[in-house]
C-alpha cells in the first residue's frame, strides 16, 4: 500500500430520516483512529452542531456540501491521498460512488481506503448484488415477471409457496394478493391477468424473522460477526422502523451459525475491507433463509451494534482501511485482549424507535418499508421484560414502560394489531389485558411468541401487583421480581396504590424510601466485551436489578460530575445537544474532575465510553438519576447541556438535595414557569406578547376580542412547540382547541398574542453569577411565525439596527441578574422598527450553541461549563462586530420520507437537521447553506404561486432578477396578474384540479418541466387550500426544491443569480 | 403462576446464592464452571466435556428455543451431542418458560426434570463467573429448598473420561476412508463432520489400543477432566505416532499428543471459556473465532523439536495446537467441530481429509 498522509473523510450531512447521529458518532470515531496513525484529517461536513466538526478532531473541515463539485473543489485545493467513504452515510457513500465514476479520484490520485468502490457498486444496485450472490450459492428475494398463468405455476414452483403476485403497471395494489398453492395461483392470476397483460410473482416472506449481521474483514481476509440482531417486527417494517434486540432470541445454535457463516461468505465474495451489514429473512418454521440487502459501510445498525456490544466497529473500520489485520488492533473496552473477536454479551439490548409523526399535518401513521422515526433509543437489562420496559420509558412518549399508561382508545383492536402503526406495542399491551391469547396475537402481529409471552409476563405480573393497595403490602420477594421486570417506581405506585396523577408523584416517592428500606435497589454492571470471561477496567456501565453485587466501586470524594444527557433524538432535540454534552463532559475532564456521563440514545457520541470517566447507558428519569447519584454522591449534576429532558429534571432532583450545578432550580423554575417568569418581566419593565392562561372558552374568546387575530396557542412546558398553532379566526379556533386540550389535560390553554410581520431574534448566552459574560445574537431570515428550530439563522445578525442590538444586550443583562444565571442560556424575542418583546428564556443550553460558538470560535459550553464548575473565568473579548464572515444555520427537511405530510412551516417545528455554513458575504452563506440541505440552483424553469399580497411584493425583486439571469416563470394565476402589474412575464398554469384548457401545474411537475416551486401559503394555518398541497406534496414526491417563504425565497434567489461559482470560496473553518 | 420453588448456590469459598430452581428436585454438587456462550445450550449440555460439572451460562436468557426432538441420523441424535446431558446442574439469570422454536418438541425444564439435572435462575451470573474466573477451579453445590445438602464433591478425582468413554467399538457412516476415533467423550459433530468427508468412524475406548486396527487416520476426540489421568492414552498415541498414518486431535486430543511429544501442560490464569477465541494460526496473518471450553493449557518449551506451534491465542499467547514438522499429525485445542459456536475452523477436517489422501497415494 503507498503511503497514506493525508484523507479526506465525507461526513453525511444534515441529520434526515434515515440519515442521523449515528454518522457523527461513526466519522469522529474514523478520524480519531486516523489522528492515532498521525495522518492529517480533512473533513467535508457541513453539519456544524455535530462533534466531528468541532474542534482537535480533524485538522480541516469543510462546512461545505457533500457533493461531487464542492468535493473535486476541496481536493484539488488539499491534494490528498486517500478518501473515506463509508463513514457518512448514504450521502458520502453516493458521492464517492459519483467521483468515482466521474474519474475525479483517478484524476487527482485519489485512493479509496477500505472497500472498494466496485464492491460498493455491487451491492447498491439490485441487479448486480443478486447477481454476485448467485454466483456463490446465496438466497436472495427474487421476483420474475410472467404473462401466462402456466408460466405464474411454474415460478411459484420454483419459488415455493406461498408467493405473492403483483399486477404489473396498476396502482394501490390491484390485482394483487397472496397464494399458498396451485389452485390459489389459478384463480388470482387469471383475475388478476384481467388488469395487467404482466404479473410479477415473488416469493412471500411475510411473517418471516428478520435478522442482521454487523460483519468485519479485514484485507487478510480475516472475518469477524460483531453482533447479530434480531428484529421484534417481523419482515415487512423497515429495520429502522422495527424494535430490535442483541442478540437475538429466537435462533439456536445452527440457525445463528448459518447465518453468520453466509455473512462471512457474502463478505469475503464482495471483497469488504472494513465493515458491513447483512440483513436476512429467516423462515420461523425451518432453516431457510434470503438475504435483503448488505450495506457495505458504517449504518445505524453498525453504530446501534457497537454500543450494544462495546465494540469501536467504526474506529476498526477504519483502521482496517489503513491497512491494518484485525489480529493487530486491540479491544479497546479491555485494553489487552485483541480486536479480532466477537463480543459475548450478558445482557441483552432493545432499540426502539422514536417517531414524531404527530408534528406533521396528514401524514399516514402506518409502518412499512419506509423509514419515518426520527430517533431511536437503546435500553439495556439483564432481560428482555427489563430491557423493554426501559425502552418504553426511554422514548419519551408520555409512556412508563408496557403497563401503567394511560388507556389507548381503540375501535378495532384488530386492526390496530395487524396494521402496525407506531404505537403498536401499546396495543399489544390493550390486547394482552382484553384477553387476547398470545396465539391470537401472534396471528395478526406475526411477532415471535417469544417476545409476546414475556409481555404477557409484564401484564401477569402488574395484574398480581393491583391485588395490593399498599406498598407496605407487597411482599418484598414480590417488589424484587416487579424491579427485576423493569417496573419503575412509577409503575408500581400506579399499579399498588392506584392513586390519581396528582398524588403519583408522592406515591412515587414512596414506593423509593419503602424499597430502599427493605433493600430492593439495583446494581450497577460493566458492559465488557467478554462476559466477564477476563477482567476488564471498562467504565461503560448500566442498571439493573437483575444481579446482587455491583461490578464497580464509588469514591465519594466530591470530584465527580454528572452530565445529563439529550435522550432520544427528537424534531426539536437531536444532535446539537449532543455536541453541548460532550463538550461539558470534556471540560469537566480537563478541569481535573471525573465525568460521569447518563444518556440512552446510541446514534450520539455522548454516549461513547472513551467520551468520559464513567457512561452510564441508562435511563434519564428522576428515579434512575437519583439511582446513580445515590452510588456516586457525585459533586454536582449538570442539567443545562441536554436540553429539555434534563432540565425538566431540575427541580425535582433540588428537592431530594441534589446538588445541581449553575443556575439553581428555583431560578430554572422561574423561567419555565409562564406566570413566575411574566411577572418578573413585569416587574423588569420588560416587554412581551400579551398573554393568558386561560381555562374555558368563553374567557379565551374575551381575550381574543382584547388583542386581536391571529392569536398563538400552546401548553405550556414545551420545548419544540408539540400542540402548538396559530389561528387567525373563530372557527379557526374553536377547532383547533378541542385538539389542544386534548393533549394538555394537566395545562391549561395558554393563549398569546402574535405579532405579524416582527423580526425574530435569538440570543445564545453565559452568565455567572448573574452576569452576562458572553453572547452571539443571531436573527432569523424568515418573520417571526416559523419555528425557531426551523428558521433560517443568520450570526451575526446583519440587518438589525445598532439601538436593537443595545436594547436586546440591556433586556439579557437585566433578566441574567434577576435569575442569577450561572451557566448557559438562550432567550427568543421579537423586533418590530425598536419595539423588543421576549418571546421565551430558556436556562439551559439552545440548538443554536454549536452554531455560533463555531462561528465565533469561542466555546460557549466550555465557559459554561467552567462557570457551573465554580471557576473564576476570564471574559472572553470576542465580539461578533470583529467577525469579516457571516455564518447560516439551515434547516433540514425529511417531508420525502413522511407519506401525505403537508411540507409547510408553521410554529409546530418540522425539521428533522440543520446545516451551518460560513461565507464572506451573507449571500454566499445562505448559498452553501441551502444547498447543503439539497435545494439545487434551478436550470431554468420557477414555478411561483406566491400567497398573500405581502409575499408577493416580497417576490418581486427576486422574480426581476430571475428574468434577469434568463429564468424562465411560471405562475398560478393570482401570483401571474401580480406579476404582470410589476412588469413580470410568468406563464400561467392551472391548479392541479383544474381542466380549463391552462397548462395544468401538476402535469408540468409530474414531467420534471420545472425545477424550483416558490408556493407562499396564505396564512399562518396549516389548514391550507387543497390546490397548494397538491403542489407542496408533488414537489417533494417529484424531488423538486421547494421554498415555502417568501423572505428566504428571496433570500436564496438573490444568492444564486448575484452570485457565480467563483464567488464560492473554497475556504476551511480554521481559514476564516 | 407456576409453582415455583426456592433454591440454594453455595460456593465452596462459602459465597451463596439465592435462586428459582427448575429442572430436577435433586441436590448436587461438582465443580462449577462457565461458559460465555450466546448459543447452544442442548448442545452445551449434552458435550461430555462438560461431565460432573456444574455450568453456568453467562447469557442470561436461557430456554428460549426449547428443546428439539430425539431425531436420529447416521446413527447419532441429530440435534445433540451426545446421548445425554452430562452436566451436573445448570446456573443461569433468567430462565424462559414459554419457549418458541418451530423444532422445539419440549421445555428446557422437562428435559433437565427427564435426565435428573437440577438447574437455578434468578441468581446474580455475572458475579459468580468473576468470583470462578479469579479462583480458578471451585467445587460448588446446588441445593433445592428443603432438600439435603449433599457433600462437595470433587469430579476431577474421578477418572472423567473412563466415565464418558464408551466401552465397546462402534462404527458409523459407510464412507471410503477409515477413521478410527479415540473416543474421550467425543462429541457427535466430530463424527458428523467425518461422515460428511466420507469416512467411515470406528469409535475405540479411550484406552483402547488404536494401533491394532487397521486405519486411514486417526481422530482424537475431546473430553473431561485432566490429561494427567489418561496415561494409557497417551502411551497409544506414541504408538500411533510410529504407525505414521495422519492424526488430527482436538481439545484433550491436543493435550494427549502434545503430552506423547514431550510438553506438559499447566492451568491458564483465566480458561478459555467462550465462543469468541481467536486463534493465529502460526507464521501467518491469518485468524479464526473458534469455540473452547479448557482450563489447562499446553507448555509448548519442552515438546520435542519434531514439533512446532501450529497456533495460538491472540489473548493470552498460549498454545492452541501444534503440529509435526514433517508428518501429518495436528492438534488444535479449540473445537473446530463447532456446536455449539462458530464453524470457521472446519476446513481443518478438510486437511485431515487431505492427509488420509496424501499418505494413500503415496
Amino acid at each position: 500500500m503507498q503511503k497514506i498522509n493525508k484523507v479526506i473523510l465525507l461526513g453525511s450531512g444534515a441529520l434526515k430520516i434515515g440519515e442521523a447521529g449515528e454518522f457523527d458518532y461513526s466519522g469522529s470515531q474514523a478520524l480519531k483512529a486516523l489522528k492515532e496513525e498521525g495522518i492529517y484529517t480533512v473533513l467535508i461536513n457541513p453539519n456544524i452542531a455535530t462533534v466531528q466538526t468541532s474542534e482537535d478532531i480533524a485538522d480541516k473541515v469543510y462546512f461545505l456540501p457533500v457533493t461531487p463539485e464542492y468535493v473535486e473543489d476541496v481536493i484539488i485545493k488539499e491534494q490528498p491521498d486517500g478518501i473515506l467513504l463509508a463513514f457518512g452515510g448514504q450521502t458520502a457513500l453516493n458521492c464517492g460512488v459519483a467521483l468515482y465514476k466521474s474519474g475525479i479520484l483517478e484524476k487527482y490520485n485519489v485512493q479509496v481506503l477500505g472497500t472498494p468502490v466496485q464492491a460498493i457498486m455491487d451491492t447498491e444496485d439490485r441487479e448486480l448484488f443478486v447477481h454476485k450472490l448467485d454466483e456463490i450459492n446465496v438466497k436472495t428475494i427474487k421476483s420474475e415477471a410472467v404473462t401466462t398463468v402456466s408460466d405464474a405455476k411454474r415460478v411459484a414452483n420454483e419459488l415455493g409457496y406461498p408467493v405473492i403476485i403483483r399486477a404489473a403497471y396498476t396502482l394501490g395494489g390491484l390485482g394483487s394478493g397472496f397464494c399458498d398453492n396451485d389452485e390459489e395461483l389459478d384463480i388470482l392470476a387469471d383475475k388478476a391477468f384481467s388488469y395487467s397483460s404482466q404479473l410479477l410473482v415473488e416469493k412471500s416472506l411475510k411473517g418471516w424473522k428478520e435478522v442482521e449481521y454487523e460483519v468485519v474483514r479485514d484485507r487478510f481476509d480475516n472475518c469477524i460477526t460483531v453482533c447479530n440482531m434480531e428484529n421484534f417486527d417481523p419482515l415487512g417494517i423497515h429495520t429502522g422502523e422495527s424494535i430490535v434486540v442483541a442478540p437475538s432470541q429466537t435462533l439456536t445454535n445452527a440457525e445463528y451459525h448459518k447465518l453468520r457463516k453466509i455473512a462471512i461468505k457474502i463478505i469475503r465474495h464482495i471483497g469488504i475491507v472494513g465493515e458491513c451489514n447483512v440483513q436476512y429473512a429467516l423462515d420461523p418454521n425451518s432453516e431457510d433463509y434470503r438475504v435483503i440487502e448488505v450495506n457495505a459501510r458504517l449504518s445505524r445498525s453498525s453504530a446501534l451494534a457497537s454500543k450494544a456490544t462495546g465494540y469501536p466497529l467504526a474506529f476498526v473500520a477504519a483502521k482496517l482501511g489503513m491497512g491494518y489485520g484485525l489480529h493487530q488492533l486491540k479491544n479497546s473496552v479491555t485494553g489487552t485482549t485483541t480486536a479480532c473477536f466477537e463480543p459475548a454479551l450478558d445482557y441483552i439490548v432493545c432499540k426502539i424507535p422514536r417517531w414524531d409523526l404527530g408534528k406533521f399535518k396528514g401524514v399516514s401513521r402506518k409502518l412499512g418499508s419506509s423509514m419515518k422515526s426520527v430517533g431511536e433509543v437503546m435500553a439495556i437489562g439483564r432481560n428482555f421484560e427489563e430491557a423493554i420496559q426501559k425502552g418504553l420509558r426511554m422514548i419519551g412518549q408520555g409512556m412508563h414502560g408496557f403497563v401503567a399508561n394511560k388507556a389507548l382508545s381503540s375501535d378495532n383492536l384488530d386492526a390496530a394489531l395487524s396494521e402496525p402503526t407506531d404505537k403498536r406495542i401499546f396495543y399489544i399491551a390493550e390486547a394482552l389485558k382484553s384477553g387476547y391469547t398470545v396465539d391470537k396475537i401472534h396471528e395478526l402481529t406475526k411477532i415471535d411468541n417469544w417476545f409476546l409471552n414475556k409481555l404477557k409476563n409484564i401484564i401477569d405480573l402488574d395484574y398480581t401487583l393491583e391485588e395490593y393497595n399498599k406498598i407496605e403490602d407487597v411482599p418484598t420477594s414480590l417488589i424484587r421480581i416487579a424491579k427485576q421486570k423493569g417496573f419503575s417506581d412509577f409503575q408500581l405506585a400506579r399499579s399498588v396504590s392506584k392513586c390519581t396523577d396528582l398524588e403519583i408523584n408522592d406515591k412515587m416517592l414512596e414506593v423509593r424510601e419503602y424499597r430502599k428500606k427493605v433493600g430492593v435497589t439495583p446494581v450497577i454492571k460493566q458492559i465488557d466485551t467478554l462476559a466477564a470471561e477476563y477482567p476488564a477496567m471498562t467504565n461503560y456501565l448500566y442498571v439493573t436489578y437483575n444481579g446482587t453485587t455491583h461490578d464497580i466501586d464509588f469514591s465519594h470524594d466530591d470530584k465527580s460530575v454528572i452530565v445529563l444527557g439529550s435522550g432520544a433524538y427528537r424534531i426539536g432535540s437531536s444532535v446539537e445537544f449532543d455536541w453541548c454534552s460532550v463538550n461539558a463532559v470534556n471540560t469537566i475532564r480537563k478541569k481535573g474532575f471525573r465525568s460521569i456521563m447518563i444518556n440512552y440514545n446510541p446514534e450520539t457520541v455522548s454516549t461513547d465510553y472513551d467520551q468520559c470517566d464513567r457512561l452510564y447507558f441508562d435511563e434519564l428519569t428522576f428515579e434512575r438519576v437519583l439511582d446513580i447519584t445515590d452510588l456516586e454522591s457525585p459533586k454536582g449534576v449538570i442539567v443545562s447541556t441536554g436540553g429539555q429532558i434534563p432540565n425538566n429534571l431540575a427541580i425535582r432532583l433540588s428537592t431530594q438535595n441534589i446538588p445541581i450545578l449553575g443556575t439553581s432550580a428555583e431560578n430554572i423554575d422561574r423561567a419555565e414557569d409562564r406566570h413566575k417568569f411574566s411577572s418578573m418581566l413585569d416587574s423588569l419593565g420588560i416587554d412581551q406578547p400579551r398573554w393568558k392562561e386561560l381555562t374555558s372558552m368563553a374567557d379565551i374568546f374575551e381575550f381574543v376580542d382584547n388583542v386581536g387575530f391571529p392569536v398563538l396557542i400552546r401548553p405550556s412546558y414545551v420545548l419544540s412547540g408539540a400542540a402548538m398553532n396559530v389561528v387567525s379566526n373563530k372557527d379557526e379556533l374553536e377547532h383547533f382547541l378541542t385538539l389542544a386540550t386534548k393533549v394538555s389535560k394537566q395545562h391549561p390553554v395558554v393563549v398569546s398574542e402574535f405579532v405579524q410581520n416582527a423580526k425574530e431574534i435569538e440570543i445564545d448566552a453565559v452568565a455567572k453569577d448573574g452576569e452576562l459574560i458572553l453572547y452571539a445574537i443571531s436573527e432569523h431570515v424568515e418573520f417571526a411565525g416559523v419555528h425557531s428550530g426551523d428558521a433560517t439563522i443568520v450570526f451575526p445578525a446583519q440587518k438589525l439596527y445598532t439601538e436593537t442590538i443595545r436594547r436586546i444586550k440591556k433586556i439579557s443583562r437585566n433578566i441574567a441578574k434577576a435569575l442569577n444565571i450561572s451557566g448557559p442560556f438562550n432567550m427568543q424575542l421579537l423586533a418590530k422598527e425598536n419595539d423588543i418583546k421576549v418571546i421565551e428564556c430558556n436556562l439551559r443550553a439552545s440548538r443554536s450553541f454549536p452554531f455560533v460558538s463555531k462561528v465565533l470560535k469561542v466555546n460557549f459550553i466550555e465557559l459554561a461549563t467552567r462557570v457551573m464548575l465554580g471557576e473564576d473565568v476570564e471574559i472572553p473579548n470576542k465580539s461578533a462586530f470583529d467577525l469579516d464572515y457571516v455564518g447560516v444555520k439551515a434547516s433540514q427537511f425529511s417531508f420525502s420520507r413522511l407519506q401525505q405530510a403537508d411540507p409547510v412551516l408553521g410554529v409546530e417545528m418540522s425539521s428533522t437537521g440543520e446545516v451551518g455554513c460560513i461565507g464572506e458575504s451573507y449571500h454566499e452563506a445562505i448559498l452553501k447553506a441551502m444547498l447543503s440541505v439539497g435545494y439545487r440552483i434551478p436550470k431554468k424553469n420557477v414555478f411561483l404561486s406566491t400567497g398573500d399580497s405581502r409575499s408577493k411584493i416580497e417576490m418581486v425583486a427576486p422574480c426581476k432578477l430571475l428574468i434577469e439571469h434568463g429564468f424562465k416563470l411560471f405562475a398560478t394565476k393570482g401570483t401571474a396578474v401580480f406579476l404582470a402589474e410589476n412588469g413580470i412575464d410568468a406563464e400561467v398554469l392551472g391548479w392541479p384540479d383544474q381542466t380549463d384548457g391552462l397548462p395544468n401545474s401538476l402535469e408540468y411537475i409530474k414531467e420534471r418541466k420545472i425545477d424550483l416551486i416558490v408556493n407562499i401559503p396564505k396564512n399562518l394555518s396549516k389548514d391550507e387550500l387543497n390546490n397548494d398541497y397538491t403542489i407542496r406534496r408533488s414537489a417533494i414526491d417529484f424531488n423538486i426544491p421547494l421554498l415555502t417563504n417568501a423572505r428566504l425565497a428571496n433570500a436564496f434567489i438573490t444568492a444564486f443569480c448575484t452570485l457565480s461559482k467563483d464567488d464560492i470560496k473554497i475556504t476551511s473553518w480554521g481559514e476564516y | 403462576m407456576i409453582d415455583k420453588k426456592l433454591a440454594v448456590l453455595k460456593l465452596e469459598d462459602g459465597t451463596t446464592f439465592n435462586g428459582t430452581l427448575f429442572g430436577a428436585e435433586v441436590p448436587v454438587s461438582g465443580e462449577i464452571v462457565f461458559s460465555t456462550s450466546m448459543t447452544g445450550y442442548p448442545e452445551s449440555l449434552t458435550d461430555p466435556s462438560y461431565s460432573g460439572q456444574i455450568l453456568v451460562l453467562t447469557f442470561p436468557l436461557i430456554g428460549n428455543y426449547g428443546v428439539p426432538p430425539m431425531d436420529m441420523e447416521d446413527g447419532l441424535l441429530k440435534y445433540f451431542e451426545s446421548n445425554k446431558i452430562h452436566i451436573k446442574a445448570l446456573v443461569v439469570s433468567d430462565y424462559c418458560y414459554d419457549y418458541s422454536h418451530w423444532n422445539a418438541v419440549k421445555s428446557l425444564d422437562q428435559w433437565l426434570k427427564e435426565n435428573n439435572v437440577p438447574a437455578i435462575y434468578a441468581v446474580d451470573t455475572r458475579e459468580i463467573t468473576k468470583i470462578i474466573r479469579e479462583k480458578g477451579t471451585m467445587l460448588a453445590k446446588l441445593t433445592p429448598e428443603g432438600a439435603q445438602e449433599v457433600e462437595y464433591h470433587n469430579q476431577n478425582e474421578d477418572n472423567l473420561v473412563d466415565l464418558v468413554s464408551p466401552k465397546e467399538i462402534k462404527t458409523y457412516g459407510t464412507g471410503e476412508h477409515k477413521v478410527v476415533l479415540l473416543d474421550c467423550g467425543a462429541k457427535n459433530n466430530i463424527i458428523r463432520c467425518l461422515i460428511r468427508r466420507n469416512c467411515t468412524v470406528t469409535t475405540v475406548p479411550w484406552d483402547y489400543d488404536m494401533t491394532q486396527l487397521e486405519y486411514d487416520g486417526l481422530m482424537l476426540s475431546n473430553g473431561p477432566g485432566d490429561p494427567a489421568m489418561c496415561g494409557p492414552a497417551v502411551e497409544n498415541i506414541k504408538k500411533a505416532f510410529t504407525v505414521g498414518k495422519p492424526i488430527f486431535g482436538i481439545c484433550l486430543g491436543n493435550q494427549l499428543v502434545s503430552i506423547a511429544a514431550g510438553a506438559s501442560t499447566f492451568k491458564l490464569k483465566y480458561g478459555h471459556r467462550s465462543h469468541n477465541q481467536p486463534a493465529l494460526m502460526c507464521g501467518t496473518d491469518r485468524a479464526f473465532i473458534t469455540s473452547q471450553n479448557h482450563g489447562f493449557a499446553v507448555d509448548m518449551d519442552k515438546l520435542s523439536s519434531d514439533w512446532v506451534p501450529y497456533f495460538v491465542n491472540l489473548n493470552d499467547g498460549t498454545c492452541e495446537g501444534i503440529r509435526h514438522v514433517s508428518k501429518p499429525f495436528f492438534t488444535v485445542q479449540f473445537h473446530p467441530e463447532a456446536f455449539s459456536g462458530p464453524v470457521d475452523t472446519e476446513f481443518l477436517f478438510d486437511k485431515f481429509i487431505d492427509e488420509i489422501e496424501n499418505a494413500k497415494n503415496k
